[in-house]
């Protein structure tokens, strides 16, 4: 491999990675701050998009088709596209400080889409729960809305989990996108150094950082599928 | 004897398959109806109907005299009157026995924690089930969460008590202790409508006998009468291969 020293040179130069890690640790704060107030908003959002599209009342339709709207018009855009649409279009309407930040809008964004999909998977929690629960909590006398609370809703959160981490691991990465409209986050960051530099070694670094983030957490989700599937009593067929 | 639930000509279908074509019955309070038949017969459509878990096509149903089939009504304070205890159980698997008991007295009576608490022990106690209180359903035997079961449904203090198949998902061993329960229920001043392949106990513990077959009732009797001298050929034809099968001596 004769061009091996120079792609070394340029890709895993420790000088270079020493030099900017402070600076791409620094700048994965904002990172975390974004990932940190998305996922909660993403949680409550898809829930209730989740409930909006199993309820059975008919008064309730015109809802029903808002949110079935929502979730195929957000799943069927590109994440990056809205992030540019909604985080350059909404502070471009002429909004005061501090709400004209393209940061602001780019985390709706993401927080936007992020809710159309994990939506479908509380969706298929929901779903996932035996008719006859309903039958049981209805016969007690229990409301639709108690029996969703109190009975559908607990046994159908338990169960996606895992995949819900695995959506959060990816929007733990996503967030990078945001940097494509302005705010300095590791990915930004990264690509400063890189500029400064002339040399990619920012990247592994940046690379590194979101490794030590996402490869826990997806050890945590196998675990807790198989903890899961454990739980459930299904045997494993060799 | 009041009239606790009258059935006037009730009729459903699922599809193009008529479960009940013509259901009438009259059923007086504290009594104890056995609807016996072949699977398919409607039974189990029958109590749901009761229950308003399903709406009938046609026919009404009364209890004490008011229509509870009336379109537009709320049926969940209807529900509160009329319990159902299904044949797979469908306790709540993620909350103890203590909270499958209380749920409906907190939620939908507005009891208190502690007074529901109460009931539910006290319920729990009679049925013998006081050491699984802080159990999850999964840890207990077929047996145990049907009892448990019964236990969730009678904590409201239901005028009807709809008893579904409750011991058709259980192993044979298991099968005593839950009658025992049904047993113990009988001459409580609930009414009692079960649906049941146990012969031996609805001829046992029955005021009346319901054979259900096509839909209809094709013979309603006192338990003596349906299984020593049935007159429908029907019937008659149920109950020798239920004899056959070794379910019911002959």
């Amino acid at each position: 491999m004769p061009r091996w020293d120079r792609v070394k040179k340029s890709f895993f130069d420790w000088e270079r990675l020493t030099d900017s890690f402070p600076r791409l640790l620094d700048a994965f704060v904002l990172d975390i701050k974004i990932f940190a107030w998305t996922t909660p908003c993403i949680l409550i959002v898809a829930v209730l998009i989740a409930i909006a599209r199993s309820t059975r009342t008919p008064a309730l339709f015109p809802v029903r088709i808002f949110v079935i709207a929502y979730t195929d018009i957000m799943r069927g855009v590109p994440v990056i596209l809205w992030i540019y649409l909604v985080g350059f279009g909404v502070p471009g309407i002429g909004l005061e400080r501090p709400w004209n930040s393209p940061l602001i809008w780019g985390s709706v964004a993401l927080g936007m889409t992020y809710s159309a999909y994990v939506a479908e998977v509380f969706r298929a929690g929901i779903e996932s729960v035996h008719e006859s629960q309903r039958a049981a909590a209805r016969s007690l006398g229990l409301s639709s809305s108690q029996t969703m609370r109190h009975v559908i809703l607990p046994q159908a959160i338990r169960r996606v989990v895992p995949p819900l981490m695995n959506d959060m691991v990816s929007l733990q990465k996503d967030v990078a996108l945001v940097s494509l409209i302005g705010p300095i986050e590791i990915l930004r960051q990264a690509g400063i150094d890189k500029a400064k530099f002339a040399n990619f070694t920012p990247f592994v670094g940046a690379a590194l950082i979101f490794l030590a983030i996402t490869i826990p957490l997806t050890r945590l989700t196998d675990w807790l599928l198989t903890r899961e599937r454990d739980r459930t009593g299904a045997s494993k067929i060799r | 004897m009041n009239v606790k639930l009258t059935l006037n000509s009730v009729a459903k279908s699922f599809g193009d398959n008529r479960v009940l074509r013509d259901i009438s019955l009259t059923i007086s309070t504290g009594e104890v109806v056995s609807f016996i038949g072949a699977s398919g017969s409607g039974k189990t459509t029958l109590l749901r109907c009761i229950n308003l878990l399903e709406t009938v096509d046609s026919g009404s149903i009364l209890l004490d005299g008011a229509d509870i089939t009336a379109v537009g009504l709320d049926a969940n304070p209807i529900r509160r009157r009329i319990g159902i205890v299904f044949q797979s159980f469908n306790l709540f698997p993620h909350l103890s026995i203590r909270r499958n008991v209380t749920l409906a007295l907190t939620e939908v009576l507005g009891k208190s924690a502690d007074d529901a608490n109460e009931t539910a022990s006290s319920l729990l106690a009679r049925f013998g089930l006081s050491d699984k209180i802080d159990s999850y359903p999964d840890r207990l035997s077929g047996g145990q969460q049907q009892r448990v079961a019964i236990a969730r449904a009678l904590a409201l203090n239901p005028e009807v008590l709809l008893l579904d198949e409750i011991t058709s998902a259980l192993d044979p061993e298991l099968v005593g202790e839950v009658l025992d329960v049904v047993r113990e229920l009988k001459g409580s001043g609930i009414t009692l409508l079960l649906a049941t392949h146990e012969m031996g106990f609805a001829r046992e513990i029955s005021d009346r006998v319901c054979f259900l077959a096509e839909g209809v009732v094709a013979e309603a009797g006192l338990p003596e009468q349906i299984f020593s001298q049935p007159t429908d050929p029907r019937t008659q034809q149920f109950l020798q291969r239920v004899i056959a099968a070794g379910r019911l001596r002959g």
